[in-house]
């Protein structure tokens, strides 16, 4: 088979572009498949043809269900030669075309005859082939040849054996388990990888029989194994052993340790690599255990091979989350590989570095990555960035070293999003550290008077606006925005505009300057700048005296716009031009659920300049606005809490419904948002009956209903209940969606006279404890947590029962609590066996609360967790175990 | 264990890839996955030492000869060196194949032997074998069946047979 395909052309050996391949054609490809019906076969074409079909499928080429039956029929012929290369072929052609079961009939003879040939080759490919494209009908046929195959004396024949049972046990178990005395001779095998083999096999078959699987274990750690791959195998069911046992043995030494720690002394790397990091990986792991393997990944990080360094640094990252200490050894190594060639290896060995540091090192370290950081992409940069972003809320009294490290690479070449992380990450520091405000949003005007990028530009200058006025010396911050007016294009000058009346209006010393400057705005070129302008002289009003501002400017220029865009846009475009003035208050409020698809971008984590101050607050103070404008509900007080709206309805029905629950300290109410998706329906006197026999403590005390609601305008109505005053009352509700429905003619747009009355059944609806939480964060929860103080603490322990992951685990706590997960705790690194989560939030009442979860898997599957809570009322404590218990 | 096994062109064209687990059910994931691969790592030298990046969720340990790319990609928690010994298995093979002329003109006529040898390195995901000179031993057996009626082999065959006959009695 050695044989090339097209001669070799001594012409076109420069040509770069050649290949045997060139212009192959399926079509033709399929013709030429006829030569295998040639009652005399050439072994050597026809293994040409199968390779070609075999590269048009690697090509992604795919066959019609016609064209891969014919070919499978013309290639079952080809079983007639004898030509060994060509078999192969064929073997490799049958496992691509995956035949079905009505054409597996036809090889099932051929592959039961090479099954028993005397060529070793042919029987190991054959029981692969035929285990690859059986059903369970014809395995019992052949199952007593494979029993045999896994004894075999050639090792080729056992593992080809014993992989398929791999396989096979996914599809029809109890077949393969029958074979466990065979596999189990195999594991004793002299050949290395057939123990491999039978190895994963054999765990595999009994890897629900936690007893067995000790055995296994117990001895072969004795025994000798002879592959690395089987002892790398053999060393992750023993941490899986371990991990079994570890509640019952705390008496000191862990069964097993002895044997990883041998490991470690094994001659492969691949073994010794996995015994070290599956002993940093044992649970409750202490120090004495964990420095035999720190010491072995630290030779491995001055290794010459990429992958090793790769493999160590990777697995001490790790372990610098749960045990920085430990790591601290290897920190010399580890600062040599920040300039490793492998920029994986480079950005794994900083982030390492930047959890290990203490407060002492900080400044060592930022000289070492500011060398570094001109050499290497954006994306790993943007790493670095936020890996120093956490570490200077970590150690907030060295923000000085970082803020100048931050805004000497802000100066530097980069792209946007390099930038963006840079600009995002000065924004956080200067909102969580008031020391560091003044020199982070200097450095800020700086950038933007050599910023190429007009959305960070205009981001910036709003940003200016809200906190350079509340600053100790404003006036410095005029020349920079000023400059922005005579340098920039429009966008840009127009938010300059925008920023500097904003100074005007909060600093009533500065207005007569300020009018002067937007005054000289009135002859830009721009409308949009000069109408800027125009607008805030007048509204800033004085006439350019030093006087106060009034509240309403104040509220026009800081305030959020409380109406979603999208409902203003369209409402606008619906909009007639006429006598009548557009009213702003005639634009729908309510959100309209957007599609799924919309939901998740804005689900990321909001942080930086586009979220924080204008975001979350702008619909919690549109909501209170909306209630407090209806009569109904003014009496209720304050609004605490709004919850995000839960849909009624399933996607693309008649009507699409969803609720806002909003909470009072006595009362509830329910916003149900309706959309009516039928343009040949009116429905008029829409109303939600509500049935909380299932909620006892409530009692329903006001509704408005909505007297109309046409095609796909959304609308709203109201229901109120009356609950105990500050309590968590907790309760479900049946909903029914009543109202009269009136034909519309789509044509004229008019409604018919006579409506019939109609219902509509939705979904229940749940208040639970987490409506009662309000999730705030705190910047930094140690503080916090020690300036609550443990005079209201409440500690117990939960058994979470079996769950599919620790992560899972932690989000449905978090999510039962409804709190703010605070400093990233919500992520659980992978296969980590224990975690720990902070959360914040405000009660019911406005009373803070901060509940410390330690999260730790028990047995294979069972997860416990410590609750901590501190606020500032006992009950409260009380309540949030109450929360945790009954959920 | 092993998701899938890729060896590409200099331009980051497919000479023969391999996949085996549903991470990429189509054809066209596929290839913007080899695409996006391709171009995160072209520019790295992964000439004398493999090299190892983290792409997507997953660890891929790649090394390149002439104008031939090789990749071997396994899941995140995957021993990061069993993977390099994949990776160096079929490397190591396809050099024995080829002997020794490792490029992708080479590769592509010999593409049979190529797509052999994925066959006998990994099945379904897991390994079969990782020792290069036996992979390339068993993909290069190409003699006829020893048992075939004569009338179906060539002279120089039937020679060959019968060389290896008379060796075989001389050594005894």
């Amino acid at each position: 088979m050695a044989q090339p395909l097209v001669k070799k052309d001594d012409d076109r050996d420069d040509e770069a572009e050649y290949s045997p391949f060139l212009g192959i054609e399926k079509g033709a490809v399929l013709q030429e498949a006829r030569v295998f019906n040639d009652p005399q076969l050439d072994p050597r074409r026809c293994s040409q043809v199968i390779t070609k079909l075999l590269y048009l499928l690697n090509q992604g080429e795919s066959f019609t269900k016609i064209e891969a039956t014919e070919v499978f029929f013309a290639v079952t012929k080809l079983f007639q030669s004898r030509d060994i290369g060509l078999r192969r072929m064929v073997y490799l052609m049958i496992k691509e075309l995956s035949p079905s079961a009505d054409e597996v009939i036809i090889v099932t003879s051929s592959l039961m005859k090479d099954m028993n040939s005397k060529t070793d080759m042919y029987r190991a490919n054959a029981i692969r082939v035929l285990c690859r494209i059986t059903d369970g009908t014809l395995l019992t046929q052949i199952e007593r040849y494979l029993k045999q195959a896994i004894v075999d004396k050639n090792p080729v024949v056992a593992s080809a054996a014993l992989v398929s049972g791999i396989h096979l046990l996914q599809t029809n178990p109890e077949v393969v388990k029958r074979w466990s005395n065979e596999v189990q001779e195999a594991v004793q095998s002299r050949a290395a990888l057939v123990q491999f083999h039978a190895l994963a096999l054999l765990h595999q078959i009994r890897q629900n029989d936690r007893l067995a699987v000790s055995k296994l274990v117990t001895s072969l750690t004795r025994g000798n194994v002879r592959s690395p791959l089987a002892q790398c195998l053999l060393i992750r069911y023993t941490s899986q052993v371990i991990r079994e046992s570890a509640t019952s043995a705390q008496t000191g030494d862990r069964p097993f340790y002895d044997f990883l720690e041998g490991c470690l002394r094994h001659k492969a790397e691949m073994v010794i690599f996995e015994a070290a990091r599956a002993i940093t990986e044992l649970s409750g792991v202490t120090s004495r255990e964990l420095t035999p393997a720190i010491t072995v990944l630290q030779l491995f990080l001055s290794s010459s091979k990429p992958v090793l360094r790769f493999a160590a640094v990777r697995t001490l990252n790790k372990v610098a989350m749960t045990h920085p200490m430990a790591v601290t050894n290897c920190n010399i190594d580890m600062e040599s590989l920040i300039s490793d060639q492998n920029r994986s290896i480079a950005t794994l060995a900083i982030t390492t570095l930047l959890k290990t540091g203490n407060e002492s090192s900080v400044d060592r370290l930022m000289k070492q990555i500011t060398n570094f950081m001109s050499d290497i992409a954006d994306e790993f940069k943007i790493v670095v960035v936020e890996a120093i972003r956490s570490l200077c809320l970590k150690f907030p009294l060295k923000y000085r070293a970082l803020m100048n490290f931050l805004s000497n690479i802000l100066r530097e070449e980069g792209g946007f999003d390099y930038k963006k992380a840079i600009v995002d990450s000065i924004v956080i520091l200067i909102r969580d550290i008031p020391e560091a405000k003044e020199s982070g949003l200097l450095h800020l005007c700086e950038f933007i008077e050599d910023c190429e990028f007009t959305y960070l530009s205009t981001q910036i200058l709003h940003f200016l606006g809200d906190e350079g006025p509340k600053t100790s010396d404003p006036s410095k911050y005029i020349r920079y925005i000023y400059n922005r007016v005579h340098l920039e294009n429009a966008t840009v000058r127009a938010a300059a505009v925008s920023t500097l009346s904003k100074f005007g209006a909060m600093v009533d010393s500065l207005k007569p300057r300020i009018f002067v400057l937007l005054r000289r705005c009135l002859f830009d070129s721009d409308d949009e700048v000069r109408d800027r302008a125009t607008l805030y002289i007048n509204t800033l009003g004085g006439d350019g005296e030093v006087v106060e501002t009034d509240k309403d400017v104040k509220t026009f220029l800081f305030g959020s716009l409380d109406i979603p865009l999208a409902n203003l846009e369209t409402s606008l475009k619906n909009y007639d031009p006429s006598e009548e003035p557009f009213d702003i208050n005639s634009v729908p409020r309510e959100i309209k659920s957007q599609p799924l698809a919309e939901k998740k971008a804005p689900g990321k984590k909001p942080t930086g300049l586009g979220a924080a101050p204008t975001g979350p607050p702008s619909t919690v103070d549109a909501y209170e606005r909306l209630l407090s404008s209806i009569p109904e509900f003014s009496g209720f007080g304050k609004l605490f809490k709004s919850s995000a709206p839960v849909e009624l309805t399933e996607a693309e029905t008649e009507y699409a419904v969803n609720v806002v629950k909003h909470i009072f300290d006595g009362h509830v109410v329910f916003q149900y948002n309706c959309t009516n998706t039928i343009p040949e329906q009116l429905l008029e006197n829409v109303n939600v009956v509500v049935d909380a026999s299932e909620a006892e403590e409530f009692s329903e005390v006001a509704r408005k209903p909505l007297s109309s609601l046409p095609y796909d305008s959304p609308g709203q109505t109201f229901v109120a209940f009356e609950k105990p005053d500050g309590v968590p009352a907790i309760g479900k509700f049946s909903n029914v969606l009543r109202f009269t429905v009136k034909e519309v003619d789509p044509t004229t747009g008019e409604a018919e006279d006579d409506g019939v009355e109609d219902e509509y059944q939705l979904e229940d609806l749940e208040v639970v404890a987490a409506d009662y939480m309000m999730k705030v964060g705190v910047s930094n929860f140690r503080n916090a947590w020690e300036s609550m103080g443990p005079d209201f603490e409440r500690v117990d322990e939960y058994g979470l029962g079996p769950r599919d992951s620790l992560a899972e685990a932690v989000n449905a706590v978090i999510s039962l609590l409804g709190m703010q997960p605070c400093e990233g705790t919500e992520v659980v690194p992978n296969n980590s066996r224990s975690h720990t989560c902070l959360l914040s939030g405000v009660y019911i009442g406005n009373v803070r609360v901060l509940v410390r979860l330690q999260f730790g898997i028990d047995g294979p599957k069972d997860v416990a967790m410590k609750l901590a809570v501190r606020s500032e009322d006992e009950a409260v404590s009380d309540a949030i175990h109450e929360i945790v218990a009954s959920g | 264990m092993v998701k899938n096994i890729l060896l590409l062109d200099s331009e980051g064209k497919r000479v023969a890839v391999k996949y085996y687990s549903d991470d990429w059910p189509t054809n066209s994931a596929k290839l913007a996955f080899e695409k996006s691969l391709f171009t995160k790592t072209m520019k790295s030298n992964a000439r004398t030492e493999a090299e190892i990046t983290m792409f997507d969720n997953h660890t891929i340990v790649y090394k390149f000869v002439q104008d031939l790319h090789f990749f071997v990609t396994g899941s995140d928690d995957e021993n990061e060196l069993i993977l390099a010994a994949v990776l160096q298995g079929f490397f190591d093979s396809v050099s024995l194949l080829l002997r020794n002329t490792v490029d992708k003109r080479e590769a592509l006529e010999n593409l049979d032997l190529i797509l052999l040898c994925l066959d006998e390195i990994v099945d379904r995901g897991m390994i079969l074998e990782t020792d290069a000179n036996v992979i390339a031993g068993k993909v290069a057996v190409n003699s006829m069946d020893p048992s075939a009626p004569l009338s179906e082999q060539t002279i120089s065959q039937a020679l060959n047979v019968a060389r290896e006959h008379l060796t075989r009695t001389l050594f005894q």
